[in-house]
């Protein structure tokens, strides 16, 4: 490994300085670095919108903003997190963190790669900055369902235009990450000694190549529906709504475990560290992530059971979804039984791995709650489906990011990050996360309708709860601000393998990691 | 596997310096969509933004695929960065596949589904009297209803198309074995003609949607079938032009001595999509055209 430590302290490529460096990178390492600073700022961006949204349900009646204005909140929260803030982020998971893993020295298109990343703040700026056009931003939830989204005004287009930026970009970072763990694996690092977090991440590009451009069609129907005179979603012309939904929900449900997969991957690399033992079921657990991918192509209608759709429709798709449970199962399992008889320190990636099982498993058993179509026809659309896919969202995908976050900064930043600030940001996070999403279960079960800036008397107290939670979930996403800035700027010096029981290849490299590494491929034992 | 490792070559891996590309790209789209939402809801700004995208996209693209061919032809693509672009660009057209699937999907879902169901029960009953299902259809209301349109039949134009691409797929692979055989003449010969068959087949597209709006008063806002018979022709009229458009270029590229009979992967890549779209038009004639 002395050989890739000369430009160590380099730091820059090849005499690009300053902006012009993040402009023109070709190095995986730094385009990684620009998807995770540009999730966060997705993320505070959507956080505030969430924020505004609790603000105005602390107590019933309309106090702070608008219903109009609430409904673009609701809307652009769902889209600035989904596709701003939790995507990104695992894409630079992603770009960081496998080259590294399999040895590769970058990864395959390194130049696309750079435009991956720079077709997101266009984006972003479409997205948010439909907020300034008249008529303001897309209102139609982040579903966009028709005919609500047939409606709308210009920021209705912007959405629409954001998300086909946003689709080619996904498109070719998903198949640059095809390719690079296909074709840039060291010698020796075959497909079956691949950690966990790639095969999670191959798998998810596949879903991305397999989904994304079935967004780009259903958000194009609406295009031409709204501009040129189609009648796709437009049952005068023969045309059906509900074919909207058919079309979303085929990208929108392989879309949820786009964004868990690699959160599976993250909790899965973390556990066996802190167990210092193997990842107990490796083969299980890849297979397990095969299933379910190829699973989530046969369940997208049970989003639709209260749409309308035939007996035998809702029976396959409600035990379609269930059959999920049996590859999630595998994994939760397995996690367990890594952590069984292990030697467990709990430092904070561990903390926020072992949070991630505990949190994103109650989501789990909701969402077989909605499976269920007798009882989803009852909770569709109420706080029981916000609360299910927060739990799955923000303690499974997010939860495992901050996770990944903790557990390799001190390869990022040559650092160990802050073990103090690191279980505050856990403590605060768990015991917020809980106060917000969990009584929103009760509040959809005593059918508190979801998107409605208004509400009954009788949801008073939860909503009051919930509003003072989401306010400290919120602040405390600042700590891990603050707890990065540290890292960054110095602490107690990583070693080469930062944690003691950390495996991989990534561990073989000093840290932080040299600008480039592994152009000599390594040689595995 | 340590057997492979020592007979499998691990050449150095081709990774490009910094580029300027990417960023011009980016801009492009920017004004591009923004453009483009601000032009339909009749912005002034909007179409020159949109046109100021596309020329800068058009700049980014020759600028970026003449580093990649300057790239390629000074011999720094490996095998290995080689097998990266057959990988890249056989998923990337397994993405396009998916992307007409949804327009495919439309039309299943219209023809089997919600024209029959507008056409049964209570809808039939309550709302549309007397709309009786049958295909084409424009649905039970539309504007131009009480103007009838005429459905595009499939043994005209199309049939006479469906020729013209399957001879285009023949002539391709006649220039793919001229190639091989370092056959200059016949590699020439053959990817001149492919682009002429395409060209003949963008024009008569275009003489039949002016045909379509002209006599058959067939038009986007026909209805479900006006709708799925315009995206669907149009998005595969599309991909023929960026085919035929990657067809020139390889044109241009043999016409400059570019390629080998071991080393042409930009021919191949450009040979797939043109048999991708072939492959899509045969689904769309079938579907769409004859049944």
């Amino acid at each position: 490994m002395a050989a890739v430590t000369h430009d160590q302290l380099q730091g820059h490529q090849h005499g690009q300085s300053g902006l012009m460096r993040w402009i023109t990178t070709t190095n995986h390492k730094d385009i990684g670095t620009l998807y995770m600073f540009f999730s966060f700022f997705m993320f505070l961006s959507g956080g505030v919108m969430a924020l505004t949204i609790r603000a105005e349900l602390f107590q019933p009646g309309l106090q702070v903003v608008q219903p109009e204005f609430f409904n673009q909140l609701t809307t652009m929260h769902g889209l600035v997190m989904v596709f701003g803030a939790i995507m990104p982020a695992f894409v630079g998971f992603a770009n960081w963190m496998i080259p590294l893993m399999i040895g590769a020295s970058d990864m395959a298109f390194a130049r696309m790669n750079n435009w991956s990343f720079w077709l997101l703040p266009p984006a972003a700026i479409l997205l948010l900055g439909s907020f300034f056009v008249p008529g303001g931003a897309a209102a139609a939830g982040w579903t966009m369902y028709a005919p609500l989204s047939v409606q709308m005004g210009m920021g209705m287009d912007l959405a629409i235009f954001a998300i086909h930026i946003m689709g080619i970009s996904s498109i070719m970072g998903a198949i640059n990450i095809v390719v690079t763990v296909l074709n840039m694996r060291a010698p020796g690092m075959t497909m079956m000694k691949m950690p966990m977090f790639c095969w999670t991440w191959l798998i998810t590009a596949y879903l991305l190549i397999a989904v994304m451009p079935v967004l780009a069609g259903a958000v194009t129907m609406i295009l031409t529906d709204r501009h040129f005179g189609t009648s796709f979603f437009n049952a005068a012309g023969g045309g059906d709504p509900v074919m909207y939904q058919h079309i979303f929900w085929f990208f929108g449900h392989p879309e949820v475990y786009i964004m868990i997969l690699p959160a599976f991957g993250i909790v899965s690399q973390i556990i066996p560290a802190f167990a210092r033992k193997p990842l107990f079921g490796y083969a299980s657990m890849v297979y397990a992530v095969a299933a379910i991918a190829i699973l989530s192509f046969a369940v997208w209608a049970h989003h639709m059971f209260a749409t309308g759709m035939p007996a035998a429709g809702q029976l396959f798709f409600m035990y379609a979804t269930m059959l999920i449970a049996v590859p999630t199962g595998v994994k939760v399992f397995n996690w367990v039984a890594t952590m069984w008889r292990g030697s467990l320190s709990f430092e904070t990636p561990m903390l926020w791995a072992v949070g991630f099982i505990f949190v994103f498993t109650i989501g789990g058993f909701t969402g077989l709650i909605c499976a269920i179509a007798p009882i989803d026809i009852q909770v569709q659309d109420t706080y029981y489906v916000v609360a299910h896919f927060h739990y799955v969202l923000v303690a499974g995908s997010l939860f495992a990011l901050f996770a990944g976050a903790y557990y390799w900064l001190p390869k990022w930043t040559g650092h160990m990050p802050s073990e103090f600030l690191g279980k505050l940001h856990f403590w605060c996070s768990l015991v917020f996360f809980n106060i917000t999403f969990f009584p929103m279960h009760f509040l959809g079960l005593a059918g508190m309708p979801r998107r409605i800036p208004d509400y009954a008397l009788q949801f008073a107290d939860f909503n009051a709860l919930i509003s003072i939670g989401a306010f400290g979930f919120g602040l405390s996403q600042l700590i891990f601000l603050v707890a990065v800035i540290k890292c960054i700027r110095g602490g107690e010096r990583a070693a080469a393998r930062s944690w003691e029981g950390a495996e991989g290849l990534e561990w073989t490299v000093p840290s932080p990691a040299p600008h480039h590494t592994f152009e000599e491929a390594p040689v595995l034992r | 596997m340590s057997q492979a490792t020592t007979t499998r070559s691990f050449d150095h891996y081709f990774v490009p310096e910094p580029s300027k590309y990417p960023i011009f790209g980016s801009v492009a789209l920017l004004l591009f969509g923004s453009g483009a939402a601000m032009w339909l809801n009749k912005v002034e700004a909007g179409p020159w933004m949109f046109f100021a995208g596309l020329a800068i996209l058009i700049y980014m693209l020759f600028g970026w695929f003449g580093q990649v061919v300057r790239e390629s032809e000074s011999g720094l693509y490996g095998q290995r960065v080689d097998a990266s672009f057959r990988w890249s660009m056989g998923w990337f057209i397994f993405s396009e596949v998916m992307f007409f699937a949804a327009f495919f999907g439309a039309l299943f879902y219209a023809r089997v589904l919600s024209v029959p169901w507008l056409a049964s029960g209570d809808n039939e009953a309550l709302l549309w009297q007397g709309f009786s299902s049958a295909w084409p259809s424009s649905g039970p209301y539309t504007p131009s209803r009480a103007d009838p349109f005429t459905p595009m039949g499939a043994w005209g134009i199309p049939a006479i198309n469906t020729l013209i691409l399957l001879t285009s797929g023949v002539t391709l692979t006649f220039a793919h074995y001229g190639l091989l055989a370092g056959k200059r003449g016949r590699l020439t010969l053959g990817l001149a003609a492919t682009i002429l068959l395409g060209g003949v087949f963008i024009g008569l597209q275009a003489y039949e949607y002016v045909h379509a709006y002209a006599e058959l008063n067939l038009r986007l806002d026909s209805g479900i079938y006006g709708s799925t018979f315009f995206l669907l022709t149009g998005f595969h009229g599309l991909h023929v032009t960026i085919g035929a458009i990657m067809l020139t270029v390889m044109l241009f590229r043999v016409l400059a001595g570019h390629f080998s009979a071991q080393h042409h992967f930009g021919f191949e890549a450009a040979a797939w999509y043109w048999h991708f779209v072939d492959v899509v038009w045969l689904i769309l004639f079938v579907v769409v055209y004859w049944l």
